[in-house]
């Protein structure tokens, strides 16, 4: 990777479902370490855009490059062969909104599964890798709990550490606070940020969730379901002062006001 | 890549560990390599990582295995010489206390498993007693009309139960006449009597198999999808949002399974019942039967009792299915594996309710002289 360059560059990104468009022209930078926010409303394509990004839906026009991920630089994923695409794979951990664990197995199992798939470790030195990513997200102790016997908080936690397994370059999060109350949702991003900051993982996470974005967000980009298309991309902190558009500042402030309010 | 490697040095009553290489997931050493390789004087290791090359978190692996034994055997170990993300795994796979399952019942031998087997099945069959309880009373709430239960449910199970089933049960009951053919010919021809085979396949079909095959079939067709949609429904809670609707599961969901699949049994049982002669009819031919002589045969063998005997049997065996199916899918666990078990299980139980219930109705017919 050259210096400089973006670790993930998406370059005139269009995405939808077949014949329909839902986001349009979008190119944004993302770069290593960062902790990189996809943001908007409701039903504004953020999640269309991340499944377009981890492989799941190919782009109607336009690339997502990555770099430093696999033995090629600038690789786009849907043009690849198969052993990049097992390199970039390899290096990419993805946690879905509801955890999306196998529920006929159990948490140690959900997490050994990529272990089993990629490295040729020992059932012992396996057993200590899933006991220590277990740990890692604070599940120590719940190894032979099955995901219909924990809570929709553990389940994002267990599904971060089936994510950290193979402890990725990057770590895709689809809306990782939905459904959590606003402490869980706190002591989550604040494991989230500790984890990705001591495995040196880059961070994108879908999500609505202000406080979220305000207080954990290096990087981000702001979708428009209106105009089907991106409106600004940066700091989301100073994308709240100063972004151009009045939309993005909006956006931004109303939570803002509304926390200042609750307290 | 450099090779991961350690060594342990000893300096002024502490030991120093040395790591240098690459530390990276598959490529490092066990930990209990570097428990093994502590010197036995050593009371404090300190961490030295000026040699260590990339490392990722099996390198956190290894060094909390190694801080286990080191707090087992009463030796200190100092990390603040690695670097700051190493130090930053270390405390957060440390700074929650492993959860304490409590402890297992211990196993009381074969009185306790005895115990637990009769206590289980005594339980299933409470279940199957209180859900058949539940559905008589929904079924009588629907004949007086105050059933919450949709038409148009009933209509829509009809179609997938019925018309959608034809050509499967054509199949199997085509064949299934044409068996009973060529097994009643190898046996008539020897005495001559080829014309009986009507007589064979019009008595097994129209008293025995039309209902049973017909029974089986929709067991693993339409038991085992009532059993898939209801356990799907409970997993996404929809059932809870019924019930907290003030709906009874078994007035909306139950009812509409059950009178679908009881209208559409004795039809499909006549149908599977003339499909069947007629693939006994085609193995006739080959055996200089005519068609006319078969008919007439067929017409002489078979009265009005025998054919309701069977349509009997068929309505019954579809409050089987039904009921195996509906409660298997409402009793069904949360999660897909759940849901697959629940279809399995319908299916199994129906088989049995079936060849239970069709041991007794020919115990029962011959009794009464049916």
């Amino acid at each position: 990777m050259m210096a400089g360059e973006p670790f993930i560059a998406v370059r005139d990104l269009t995405i939808g479902y077949g014949n329909r468009t839902v986001q349009k022209n979008l190119t944004f930078d993302i770069h290593r370490k960062d902790i990189f926010f996809i943001i908007g409303g409701s039903g504004c394509g953020k999640t269309t855009l991340l499944k377009s990004m981890i492989g799941l839906l190919e782009p109607q026009k336009g690339e997502v490059l990555y770099s430093g991920l696999s033995e090629r630089d600038s690789v786009n994923f849907y043009r690849s062969d198969e052993k990049i695409q097992a390199q970039l794979l390899n290096n990419w951990g993805i946690t879905f909104q509801t955890g999306a664990l196998f529920s006929s197995m159990t948490l140690a199992e959900n997490v050994a599964l990529p272990l089993q798939l990629y490295t040729d470790l020992s059932e012992k030195q396996m057993a200590e890798a899933v006991a220590y990513k277990l740990a890692l997200v604070g599940l120590a102790g719940f190894e032979d709990f099955y995901p219909s016997e924990i809570s929709g908080g553990m389940h994002k936690r267990a599904g971060l550490a089936r994510a950290i397994a193979l402890d990725p370059q990057v770590l895709f999060f689809d809306e990782p606070s939905a459904g959590l109350d606003p402490i869980s949702s706190l002591r989550l991003d604040q494991l989230i940020v500790q984890v990705c900051q001591a495995l040196g993982s880059t961070v994108i996470i879908v999500s609505h969730e202000l406080p979220s974005i305000l207080s954990i967000g290096t990087n981000s980009v702001f979708l428009d379901a209106q105009t089907n298309t991106m409106l600004d991309t940066g700091d989301p902190k100073k994308l709240l002062e100063h972004s151009q558009e009045d939309k993005v500042r909006q956006f931004l402030n109303r939570t803002e006001s509304r926390v200042e309010e609750s307290l | 890549m450099t090779h991961a490697d350690f060594q342990f040095k000893n300096q002024n009553n502490r030991c120093e560990l040395h790591l240098c290489g690459d530390w990276q997931l598959g490529e490092v050493p066990a930990g209990e390599a570097l428990c093994e390789a502590v010197p036995a004087d050593c009371k404090a290791i300190a961490l030295v990582t000026e040699q260590l090359g990339r490392w990722d978190s099996s390198l956190a692996i290894a060094l909390l295995q190694l801080a286990r034994w080191a707090d087992a055997h009463q030796i200190s170990i100092d990390t603040s010489g690695a670097p700051q993300g190493l130090q930053q795994l270390l405390n957060l796979a440390t700074s929650i206390p492993a959860y304490k399952t409590s402890e297992a019942a211990a196993s009381g031998g074969f009185m306790v498993a005895l115990h637990d087997v009769v206590n289980n099945q005594w339980q299933s069959l409470r279940d199957t007693l209180i859900f058949t309880g539940d559905t008589c009373v929904a079924l009588g709430q629907w004949l007086r009309g105050k059933a919450k239960t949709r038409s148009s449910d009933i209509a829509f199970f009809i179609d997938q139960a019925g018309p959608k089933a034809l050509a499967i049960v054509a199949l199997i009951s085509l064949l299934v006449g044409m068996i009973l053919a060529y097994l009643g010919s190898v046996q008539l021809r020897q005495l001559g009597a080829q014309v009986y085979v009507a007589d064979l396949v019009a008595l097994g079909m129209v008293r025995e198999m039309g209902a049973l095959m017909t029974a089986v079939i929709m067991a693993g067709r339409t038991g085992a999808a009532y059993a898939a949609q209801l356990g799907t429904m409970h997993v996404n809670d929809e059932i809870d949002a019924l019930r907290v609707m003030g709906i009874s599961a078994v007035e909306f969901l139950v009812l509409p399974r059950f009178l679908a699949l009881v209208f559409i049994m004795p039809l499909l049982c006549i149908y599977s019942d003339l499909i069947g002669i007629a693939g006994g009819a085609i193995v006739a031919s080959s055996m200089d039967v005519s068609l006319q002589q078969y008919i007439l045969q067929t017409r002489d063998a078979v009265d009005w009792l025998d054919i309701t005997s069977g349509l009997i049997k068929s309505i019954f065996f579809g409050v089987l299915i039904a009921m195996a199916g509906c409660q298997a899918g409402l009793n069904c666990g949360r999660d897909s594996n759940a849901v697959g078990m629940a279809a399995t299980n319908a299916v199994v139980k129906a088989i049995v309710y079936l060849v239970v219930a069709d041991a007794a109705f020919n115990i029962l017919y011959d009794k009464v002289g049916i």
